[in-house]
């Protein structure tokens, strides 16, 4: 094995080993399980953004609208269809998917700024569904009535509602699945060429690729990616609302992805990591976090492009 | 049920007139800079504070005269010192960079002002409707119309007569052979940023009236600014001005048959243009890909 | 030979740094276990003091605020001082939901407050109850939480949709008219006053031309406005509230319509007619505090108290909220002695409330059956500017007991189940 191969073996046990023992570590330093799960979770949903648009090179700023979806797929699946976890994340999972293919029908032909205003619009219209369809979704209160059910493992039942750690643990097992999912596809081929996309599209089309198809695809496994992260959110909090279908949503992932590094990874778990925390802390501290927080979008934006990976990897070179 | 539906198209009018001038400062940034501003309702709610604050000394005739050039000019310095550093760079960053302003901008107002909604008066020789029937056709609507159709006619006249509004054309089109022609582009950009952040300061100044004054009052004016845009065509200017008033009427009709829907059907409207015609309206193809 | 000299040296040397380390653990001591006996007891207060609901969320905040302040002034609770914990659920579940967790598990809280946004309070509910977390919801209006979703350890200081629909319904049919059209927000808050109203009206033998269902954040009224007027009613009641009510209220007004049809509604803010121009401010409304009531003690006293932090404006209903949700913790764990929240929530139905926290003329009192504060609706009529006061908005007609405005508990739906 190769120098560079070892050390890449070695970050990725530290990554894991981290993940693995946060329950752990967080605790003396002040924070708390529940934050550690809300970090995967998000951090998964800036994983499936960048999925997009660090690895094939296109903007969509209404991703939320899928993470929502995948909420409300696992919420009123809880409530009407079954007590059952699993089922929960699989429809979820194929209600923000199933949305997202049909939407990326429409729209991949666009690209750039306009591309971005069309998948913010497309976003809003699910808002409003969720918004407005007060009968099914429970409008601006939102879906309620339901919680995450425990794990019938055969040999015992694994209970993730009351217990914090039993949940996080359950959640970083699903997080697994789906980041080991993004990197075989990523590794694949078809990762390849998405990559080659992002990086000349015009010469990506003279080599016969056929870019839309590819971009519909990318689009629409981003989207199950998404949906299933809305999932586990819908477990979280045992509630879906429509504010995580909203633009808003959107940027904070847009952000997490930028500032931890779009074209690594793992960048956009550390985005999610810092932000959320840095959400919190601040949130607690202040009322006036808000300002910090788009400070922290100015400053990054213009100062750190590259992210806080890209910022190291720069620094290493 | 004829006299309904004429009421609500008319109002609907009414409404679309509004979203028209929010829209067509949008699409002037948006076309000439390619930059995403979604700090334009942040923008909005300053100049409506700020008329508030030199109500008590200019009146709200002089507040209408000098708030939005104030709002400008607050537009200009974040253009110059945040957005011009991000020309060239994908859109990607404009859009965040905005997106985090808007953040600022409302926390900020909520900082100076307070969370506590402000009252604002209109002169009262404007807050009389023309009659009982008509009673959702107010002076002060009329003269919301008026101030539109007044702002209108002076872009169209600075875009088409003067040397600014020829480059910003110009520009729009092909930015690069105008840099070659000479001309400063930085300049350029940065004059455009500042006549559409005015109108989002007029258009400010004119909700306050209308709607209760606080933080948050931006937000849900920023979406159907966009979809006017893209309904209208991206790049065209009348094609925005008749994109507002066309979702101005829808909304306002659907308001009739299905309240829950009123919201909805502007974008419900955006989907059904995408499909059958994707650059819009007026837009020409190309015009952003 | 040197070993031997240096010795005695590093004897007498360590001797001294023992003694030395001894002394100080002595002074240090007690010292740490004071700390441990001082631990301050944490009420947390989950809040949205960013987004729509920031003037509000902010108000009730004050009011908690005042209420600690108090507290700790007369020896705090069970003799320890009181820490008020605030954060902001910025209008979001997700967020309420994590830092309501954050408190509980970090903070070690022992009571929760909270929210003004009734979605979040009830999504707090559920972490509370699971967390057996004793739990006064200050603002939050939605039914179900003192009833079908009812739970041991909530309670509800404000008025539920059918106190203040049953406390105004009377005055508005007696004085406008019998054909009522509505404007509803369409949210569970808005479909259930307007289920309370429409029941009232119908026992009052009146009609309903017609209702309005508007979504939340509607700035322009207009549509709804024309077909209201269409429809030829007798009085139009705005069960909107927050900046809808404001906008609401300042087109109705200057489409003159209140001069054709009468303009009412149930539940109003001081918050709402401090933001709406004078000639806006009208209407019969019930509120659910009101700060001038002359003769009733412990008002002044309030009101100078929060005008000095309050930038010398007076209370709202909301600050009144927040203070009475505070003063509950600590007045029935100085009663009962003990923080165990079965415990409290147990002592707490029917505790009754002194005069120097209910701030109003009649006997409040948190009920058993549903934990509903019987809280009373001041009924009267919006004016544009008080006579002595700028800030007298409202001018009190009635001011009607809890107890008659609210349902029977058997009709809320709730039924409290204690846990093993």
């Amino acid at each position: 094995m190769s120098a560079v191969q070892t050390r890449k073996l070695i970050v990725l046990a530290a990554i894991w080993a981290t993940l693995l023992l946060a329950p752990y570590w967080m605790i003396p330093l002040g924070g708390y399980t529940a934050l550690a799960t809300r970090v995967l979770v998000l951090g998964l949903a800036a994983m499936s953004v960048n999925f997009l648009l660090g690895f094939t090179g296109v903007l969509s700023f209404g991703h939320a609208a899928y993470f929502g979806l995948g909420a409300y797929g696992a919420g009123l699946t809880l409530k009407f269809l079954a007590p059952s976890t699993p089922l929960a994340l699989v429809l979820g999972m194929l209600l923000g998917g199933l949305c997202g293919a049909i939407l990326g029908t429409l729209i991949v032909r666009r690209r750039g700024v306009y591309f971005a205003m069309v998948t913010i619009a497309f976003g809003q219209v699910f808002y409003y569904i969720a918004f407005q369809w007060s009968s099914l979704t429970g409008g601006d209160d939102g879906l309620r009535g339901f919680s995450r059910q425990p794990i019938d493992l055969g040999l015992f039942k694994l209970d993730i509602l009351s217990n914090a750690n039993n949940f996080y643990y359950f959640v970083l097992f699903c997080f697994a699945l789906v980041a080991g999912a993004m990197a075989f596809i990523l590794r694949s081929p078809f990762g390849r060429t998405m990559i080659a996309i992002r990086e000349n599209e015009r010469r990506a089309r003279f080599l016969g690729i056929p870019v839309e198809r590819h971009i519909w695809i990318a689009f629409t496994l981003s989207c199950f990616f998404m949906g299933f992260a809305g999932a586990l959110y819908a477990l979280v909090n045992n509630f879906a609302d429509p504010r995580g279908l909203h633009y808003s949503q959107s940027g904070d992932f847009v952000m997490m992805a930028v500032m931890g590094g779009m074209r690594s990874f793992w960048g956009p778990l550390l985005g999610a990591a810092v932000f959320v925390v840095l959400q919190d802390y601040l949130s607690s501290i202040t009322v006036n976090w808000m300002s910090f927080v788009g400070l922290l979008f100015v400053l990054v934006v213009l100062f750190f492009p590259r992210g806080l990976l890209g910022f190291l990897q720069r620094s290493k070179a | 049920m004829t006299q309904l539906l004429l009421f609500n198209v008319t109002n609907g009018l009414i409404i679309g007139a509004f979203y028209v001038l929010m829209a067509l400062g949008l699409s002037l940034i948006l076309n000439l800079s390619n930059v995403i501003n979604f700090a334009h309702g942040g923008f909005l709610v300053i100049g409506g504070y700020i008329a508030y604050t030199i109500t008590p000394y200019v009146g709200f005739w002089g507040a209408l005269l000098v708030a939005p050039p104030l709002t400008a000019v607050i537009g200009l310095v974040v253009e110059r010192v945040l957005i011009r550093p991000l020309y060239g760079r994908d859109p990607l960053y404009s859009l965040l960079l905005t997106f985090g302003m808007a953040f600022i901008i409302e926390d900020g107002t909520r900082f100076i002002w307070g969370p506590q909604g402000k009252p604002v008066t209109i002169p009262a020789f404007l807050a009389q409707p023309l009659s009982n029937d008509l009673f959702f056709i107010t002076g002060y609507r009329l003269f919301m119309v008026a101030v539109v159709m007044i702002a209108v006619a002076l872009l169209f006249l600075l875009l088409r007569h003067t040397r600014l509004g020829i480059r910003i054309r110009a520009g729009t089109l092909d930015l690069e052979t105008v840099a070659a022609l000479g001309i400063n582009v930085q300049m350029l950009r940065s004059l455009n940023f500042a006549v559409g952040i005015y109108l989002a300061g007029l258009s400010g100044v004119l909700a306050a009236g209308q709607l209760g004054l606080e933080p948050t009052m931006g937000t849900g004016l920023l979406m159907p600014s966009f979809i006017a845009i893209i309904v209208g065509g991206i790049g065209s200017l009348p094609g925005t001005l008749v994109g507002g008033l066309l979702i101005g009427v829808a909304s306002g009709l659907t308001a009739v048959f299905l309240p829950a829907a009123s919201e909805a059907v502007i974008y419900v409207m955006m989907a059904v243009v995408l499909l059958l015609r994707p650059r819009g309206l007026f837009g020409e193809e190309g015009m952003m890909s | 030979m040197t070993s031997q000299t240096f010795t005695p040296k590093f004897d007498r040397r360590r001797l001294m740094k023992g003694a030395a380390a001894l002394g100080a653990f002595q002074v240090a001591s007690p010292f740490l276990i004071q700390a441990r006996g001082e631990t301050p007891v944490r009420i947390g207060m989950v809040d949205p003091l960013t987004g729509v609901y920031a003037a509000p969320a902010g108000n009730e905040v004050m009011g908690a605020r005042l209420a600690i302040e108090q507290i700790n002034a007369k020896g705090g609770i069970l003799g320890r001082q009181v820490e008020l914990l605030v954060e902001d659920s910025a209008n979001d579940v997700g967020t309420g939901v994590q830092k309501a967790r954050k408190l509980i598990e970090r903070d070690q809280v022992n009571f929760m407050i909270g929210d003004v946004n009734s979605g979040i309070a009830a999504a707090i509910a559920q972490v509370t109850a699971e967390k057996k977390i004793l739990h006064i919801v200050s603002g939050g209006h939605t039914d179900s939480i003192t009833g079908k979703d009812c739970k041991w350890n909530v309670f509800r200081v404000c008025n539920t949709t059918r106190m203040e629909a049953n406390s105004v319904s009377g005055v508005l049919f007696s004085k406008y008219g019998k054909k009522w059209h509505f404007i509803t927000p369409d949210y569970a808050f808005g479909h259930t006053l307007y289920d309370a109203c429409t029941d009232d009206l119908k026992k009052l033998g009146g009609s309903v031309t017609g209702n309005e269902l508007t979504p939340l954040g509607t700035t322009d009224f207009s549509a709804y406005l024309i077909k209201a007027r269409a429809a030829n009613p007798d009085v139009m009641i705005l069960l909107v509230q927050g900046s809808d009510m404001i906008n609401c209220l300042k087109q109705v007004v200057q489409f003159g319509l209140n001069k054709q049809i009468h303009v009412a509604g149930t539940q109003q803010e001081l918050e709402s007619l401090a933001a709406l121009p004078p000639e806006a401010r009208i209407g019969i409304w019930m509120f659910e505090w009101y700060w001038k009531q002359p003769g009733v003690p412990g008002v002044d006293k309030f009101v100078a108290d929060i005008r000095k932090v309050n930038n010398g404006n007076v209370p709202t209903a909301r600050h009144w909220f927040g203070y009475v949700s505070a003063m509950s913790f600590a007045l029935v764990a100085n009663q009962e002695k003990v923080l165990d929240a079965v415990k409290l929530a147990a002592a707490l139905e029917n505790f009754e409330l002194p005069d120097d926290v209910k701030l109003q003329p009649n006997k409040v009192y948190y009920r058993k059956g549903d934990h509903q504060l019987m809280t009373s609706a001041f009924v009267g009529e919006a004016q544009s500017k008080g006579k002595d006061d700028p800030e007298d908005l409202y001018r009190v007609d009635e001011v009607v007991p809890g107890d008659k405005t609210a349902p029977a508990v058997g009709e809320t739906g709730c039924t409290i189940q204690w846990p093993a």
